[in-house]
């Protein structure tokens, strides 16, 4: 076997693409004051008895923002899982695009304080997001008092801090550890690290395995506080896993397009093809799980959920399942279509926007219900934070070597073949 | 014809030589008729030159005959036949309660694939119960490997030479 360079290969995150990015940014930015500015109340508000917000632009903007955060921090949050399966795994296949992972998962701690100054927000009457924060909401609710505990402030901020220090300080030393790696030139050293990284990569995934579920409760599912699912937890985890893995792919794609990733060959780019397809037919299981057991035990508390998404959705909510489901399940079967850049390409960006779609779903219906809207405020905040995701992972995947040459299975993981 | 050609058994002690064996025995122009391994040995396939199994093929039609059953038995037997009445929904048409039958159109899906891939397998390398081994050597199935090479009467000398040469242990010539 043939030894594969890989000595001093660094991303070069070139002017133009900085450029281009910045521009995307503005536009995005630009469209959503544009909305904002052309914003009109909705004629009829939502229901008689208590107050609405269902209506107003500033509960649609914090709904908007809520959805962005999910989104693109869950997708940096299923990196970070991903990146640490690797470790507790001792895959081999992946060593090629571990300095990616890691690149994709320097986004978190963004994603999770936007999260969080959502919930904050709410806390300070900014927006009506969640029904839970609102004390009057308690009076005469059996369901909300039964509940009060749970969501008795302590335990909830001091929960939700816990999980996303957790995540962030295991971020912050994994990606040191990972870099480390490069100067570990002493046999006993490298031998250490790797299991060192083993053993915290196993930590974390039971954490993270515990912690993913509940922080999806209580950032997305007390959205309809009256409602619960337990499968609900895994659901949304596939949705991030599937945005990371088309994230993973498209900077392949990227990379291998400016020649700055010969040492990837046909083998790594199916492995990586293979997930996409995996892990959406995993997202399709479970959305469809959660969906089918509700319609057929039609139990009115549990039903209102899909009810009103029926109502108001119909049209979003089947196109988002079929299309997450269909095409990946159609386009990526064979085994020449995962090796084949235009398939993952078409594939992998209409998946993405579909799995925005699934996030936008999760948030609207309980927060703005009827009033819903995909237009220019929708459009400008996705592509700003678009944008500024790409722009982050660019540039912190263009501060290390695109290559761990002193990974432990390097030069397995360089000859993969299958 | 046949009296003019002869077969030859080169066996071998370790897969590495081999798979080396393969390549040169092929790259002298000598036909492999079947080589013997008691494990898969990762790149062999090529080195033979076999053309990549058409199972996949099989495998997505099998599928799509068991969706169509499973459609067709769900259709009769739950809307056709005798409508069945699930959680009072109605059930005047298939797309009423198609939900409800998605399990089992999976599990038929799977079920068909599954079953008829392994039939297919058993059935194209005619390994059914009671069938006699093709297998020219017990030692195969424990830790020895074979190649079997046909050639013309001309090219014998050269081909035990080249079984010899690549590390086979052992040149029969049968």
């Amino acid at each position: 076997m043939g030894h594969i360079n890989t000595n001093s290969l660094t991303y070069n995150f070139s002017q133009k693409a900085q450029r281009n990015l910045w521009i995307l940014l503005g536009v995005g930015i630009v469209m959503l004051i544009v909305g904002a500015i052309m914003w009109h109340a909705p004629e009829h508000g939502g229901h008689e008895g208590h107050e609405d917000h269902t209506g107003t632009l500033g509960q649609r903007l914090w709904a908007n923002l809520l959805v962005n955060g999910y989104f693109f921090g869950g997708i940096s949050l299923a990196a970070l899982f991903f990146y640490a399966m690797q470790y507790a795994a001792q895959a081999s296949w992946s060593v090629v695009f571990m300095r990616i992972f890691a690149a994709v998962t320097d986004y978190l701690w963004i994603g999770l304080v936007v999260i969080f100054v959502v919930i904050v927000a709410g806390d300070f009457h900014l927006h009506h997001l969640y029904h839970w924060q609102d004390s009057s909401a308690y009076e005469n609710d059996h369901i909300l008092q039964h509940k009060a505990p749970y969501f008795n402030r302590f335990f909830y901020y001091g929960r939700i801090i816990l999980f996303f220090l957790g995540y962030i300080w295991y971020q912050r030393w994994i990606r040191k550890s990972n870099m480390l790696e490069d100067s570990l030139t002493n046999f006993a050293d490298a031998t250490a690290n790797w299991n060192l990284n083993l053993k915290n990569a196993a930590i974390f995934l039971v954490f993270f395995g515990f912690t993913s579920s509940v922080m999806s409760w209580d950032v997305i599912m007390s959205i309809d506080v009256h409602w619960y699912s337990t499968l609900f937890g895994w659901y949304n985890f596939a949705g991030w896993w599937i945005g990371a893995i088309v994230v993973f792919n498209m900077l392949v794609i990227h990379l291998k397009s400016r020649g700055q990733m010969e040492f990837v060959n046909p083998s790594h780019v199916h492995d990586l093809g293979k997930w996409m397809f995996a892990v959406s037919v995993l997202w399709t299981y479970l959305w469809f799980s959660q969906f089918m057991l509700i319609w057929y035990s039609n139990i009115p508390e549990e039903v209102v959920y899909y009810a009103q998404r029926w109502e108001d959705y119909r049209g979003l909510f089947w196109i988002t399942m079929l299309v997450n489901f269909i095409f990946p399940l159609l386009v990526l079967m064979s085994r020449d279509s995962k090796r084949n850049k235009s398939f993952i390409m078409f594939v992998g960006m209409l998946i993405f926007f579909f799995h925005w779609t699934d996030t936008f779903l999760l948030v609207m219906p309980g927060t703005v219900g009827a009033n819903w809207g995909i237009g220019m405020i929708e459009i400008g905040m996705f592509l700003a934070f678009l944008s500024f995701f790409v722009y982050w992972i660019l540039k912190s995947l263009s501060k290390y070597p695109i290559v761990g040459k002193n990974h432990a299975l390097a030069e397995e993981g360089l000859h993969h073949h299958i | 014809m046949a009296a003019h050609k002869k077969t030859i058994h080169g066996i071998y002690n370790d897969e590495e030589l081999l798979l080396d064996g393969v390549k040169k025995v092929r790259a002298a122009r000598l036909k492999i008729k079947d080589v013997f391994s008691p494990f898969p040995i990762h790149g062999l396939d090529p080195a033979m030159g076999l053309k990549r199994t058409r199972i996949a093929i099989c495998a997505f039609i099998y599928g799509a005959t068991g969706t169509s059953l499973a459609i067709l038995m769900t259709w009769y037997m739950m809307v056709s036949d005798w409508p069945t009445d699930i959680g009072g929904k109605p059930s005047f048409y298939y797309y009423m309660n198609w939900p409800a039958f998605i399990p089992v159109t999976f599990e038929l899906t799977v079920f068909c694939a599954a079953h008829g891939m392994a039939l297919t397998y058993f059935l194209r390398n005619w390994n059914l119960p009671g069938v006699s081994p093709k297998n020219p050597d017990p030692r195969t199935t424990d830790d020895h490997f074979l190649m079997e090479i046909e050639v013309k009467d001309e090219d014998e000398a050269r081909a035990i030479a080249m079984l010899r040469e690549t590390g086979a242990t052992e040149v029969n010539v049968i």
